[in-house]
């Protein structure tokens, strides 16, 4: 998203004719911006929105496909992953679905792009002042897990009674030992708004505090959007003798890159159980090795 | 002294139903009240009423909270309300699936009260919850497991540790011993007497079991069809009752 941005985009010569920049049509990519300015109004807040059908399955982000495709411009250059990997067959069908129907550049550098569309991670490189980076999100809502309705969890929202979040987390100390929630850690915004992340893994949630780049998250089926603008506190759930903390991998580096800080995938290499550790970003992993060889 | 709450002239209807029927009582503290009645005499529709945020028709709910502020309770917002509900007051239900979250452990359940009011430490709200359990007779080794676990009455004491942790000022009880063996109701009852003498603790007790109210209650309500028939002092009502439906109440029951 570039400030230089117009809202009227004719389609031009490289967009697939018969659609409109975007896929979305005007009026539709308008109400989306106007739920997007709400959200980033209220950080942390679900606001409802219409959701579109998209000539694909939910379970493909639909929701996020359609927030970038409200905030894509013409200058915009997009990068998309899938648990860190530009090259899964998510990222590469969404990344190819926007290159034909806006006509944009792609990128797999996180530093070359304006707008990075997730699923299930936030890339190692930090983002900048500038960046838009938009969550896919299955389940939005973090009190379904002990308030199943709908009304009575936007009471709790509303009245920021977040007591009984900590259940789980009590329930957690006192059967494991320790906070097991290893996806979706659950987050407070701005001090106010109690937020689910999307299923990235909570090494990644200290990344979205006071971010330079704005956040938006959209949840196709469940129909809401939230955001997080930049420089935004965002804290994860914890109690004070049992802190926060992410995941470690004692004495292990990426095979490739030799990276004892980024977050690792373990793989199993051959029959005989062999496995070995490398980086689940695969642009930074990429930057490392080359760096390496550089240096 | 002061009185706690101060309910006037409070009407509820359901239809053409007058579930209450311009009720009027005051309540101190320390006090224990004790509603009686029929089957649909309104019992509950006049605890949930004052306690439980239910639309009332007509009439003033007045409490006198711990800052001694004057709350009107129908008219404070649904913030103030809900966080009273929370806090100073607690609620024992017959049902303890109404009053618990019964899949999670007892302990969880005691430290969701404290969780509510931003406690953020797990080894002090252990500490307390393992307190809570010891003054309601729960042995402290039966924290980490599920109240569907525990016997009936063993339930009913959960519901009072979880209130009791947050050192609430007024519990509404609805029943808190039906349902259960009557050696157990007799344990609960003595339970009951020594912790509302201990901790000073008013209640409004609804029962259709004058055994219960003998045992615990200061004063009595005699409900029907809405209405308050009669209210004084248990003894006096129970030896010496005045209204016709009273008499028929205390004769119709085998008073200890
Ligand atoms: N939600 C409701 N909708 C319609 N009528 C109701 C409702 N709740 C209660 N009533 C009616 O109001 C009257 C009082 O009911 P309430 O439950 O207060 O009686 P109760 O004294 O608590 O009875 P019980 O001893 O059986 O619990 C009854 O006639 C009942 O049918
Ligand atoms: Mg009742
Ligand atoms: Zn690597």
């Amino acid at each position: 998203m570039t400030q230089t941005k117009s809202t009227n985009n004719q389609p031009n010569a490289s967009t697939e004719s018969g659609f409109n920049f975007a896929y979305l049509d005007e009026q539709t990519k308008r109400s989306l911006r106007r739920a997007i300015l709400k959200a980033v109004a209220i950080p942390g807040h679900q606001i409802p929105f219409s959701s579109r059908e998209m000539p694909m399955s939910y379970g493909w982000g639909t929701g996020g496909i359609q927030v970038t495709a409200s905030v894509i411009g013409k200058p915009d250059t997009l990068k998309v992953i899938d648990q860190g990997a530009d090259d899964t067959t998510n990222a590469v069908n969404i990344r190819r679905f926007f290159a034909k129907v806006c006509g944009i550049n792609t990128t797999e550098k996180t530093s070359e792009a304006t707008l990075i569309q997730t699923r299930h991670r936030i890339p190692e490189t930090p983002l900048k002042e500038g960046q838009t980076i938009v969550y896919q999100v299955p389940m939005p809502e973090p009190l379904f897990v002990i308030e199943p309705s709908r009304t009575e969890a936007a009471k709790m929202h509303a009245l920021e009674e977040y007591g009984s979040m900590y259940v789980k987390l009590y329930e957690d100390i006192t059967n494991f030992g320790h906070i097991a929630t290893a996806y979706d850690y659950p987050v407070m915004v701005n001090e106010r708004y109690l937020m689910k992340p999307s299923p990235i893994p909570r090494f990644d949630n200290p990344k979205m505090n006071n971010n330079p780049a704005l956040q938006l998250f959209g949840a196709g089926r469940e129909k809401r959007i939230y955001a997080v603008p930049p420089y935004t506190k965002v804290k994860s759930l914890d109690f004070q003798d049992y802190p926060f903390n992410i995941e470690k991998w004692d004495n292990k580096a990426c095979k490739f890159c030799g990276s004892t800080d980024s977050y690792l995938d373990e793989v199993v290499t051959d029959n005989q159980g062999t496995r070995m550790w490398i980086c689940s970003d695969t642009d930074y992993c990429h930057h490392q090795q080359k760096s390496g060889i550089d240096s | 002294m002061k009185s706690l709450l101060n309910v006037t002239k409070l009407t509820k209807t359901y239809g053409n139903i007058k579930a209450c029927n311009n009720i009027t009582f005051e309540l101190y503290p320390g006090q224990v009240l004790g509603i009686v009645g029929e089957s649909g005499s309104g019992k509950s529709t006049l605890l949930n009423s004052i306690g439980n945020n239910l639309l009332i028709d007509s009439g003033e709910v007045i409490y006198v909270n711990q800052k001694n502020q004057v709350l009107n309770i129908k008219q404070i917002p649904e913030s103030q309300h809900r966080k009273l509900t929370k806090t100073e007051w607690g609620f024992v239900r017959q049902n303890p699936r109404d009053g618990l979250r019964m899949n999670v452990t007892a302990g969880a359940n005691i430290a969701e009260r404290l969780l509510d009011v931003g406690v953020r430490h797990y080894g002090n709200i252990r500490q307390e919850a393992a307190y809570w359990l010891e003054q309601v007779e729960i042995d402290t080794n039966r924290m980490d497991d599920f109240p569907h676990t525990f016997s009936g009455g063993m339930q009913q004491r959960l519901q009072l540790a979880r209130v009791l942790v947050t050192k609430p000022r007024l519990i509404f009880m609805d029943e808190p011993t039906g349902g259960l063996d009557v050696s157990v109701q007799a344990r609960l009852l003595d339970l009951l007497r020594s912790l509302v003498r201990n901790l000073n603790l008013s209640v409004i007790l609804v029962t259709h079991d004058l055994g219960v109210v003998r045992l615990l209650a200061h004063r009595l309500l005699v409900m029907k069809n809405g209405s308050i028939v009669e209210s004084g002092l248990t003894d006096r009502v129970l030896d010496d009752p005045q209204h016709f439906y009273t008499q028929q109440l205390v004769s119709a029951t085998l008073v200890p």
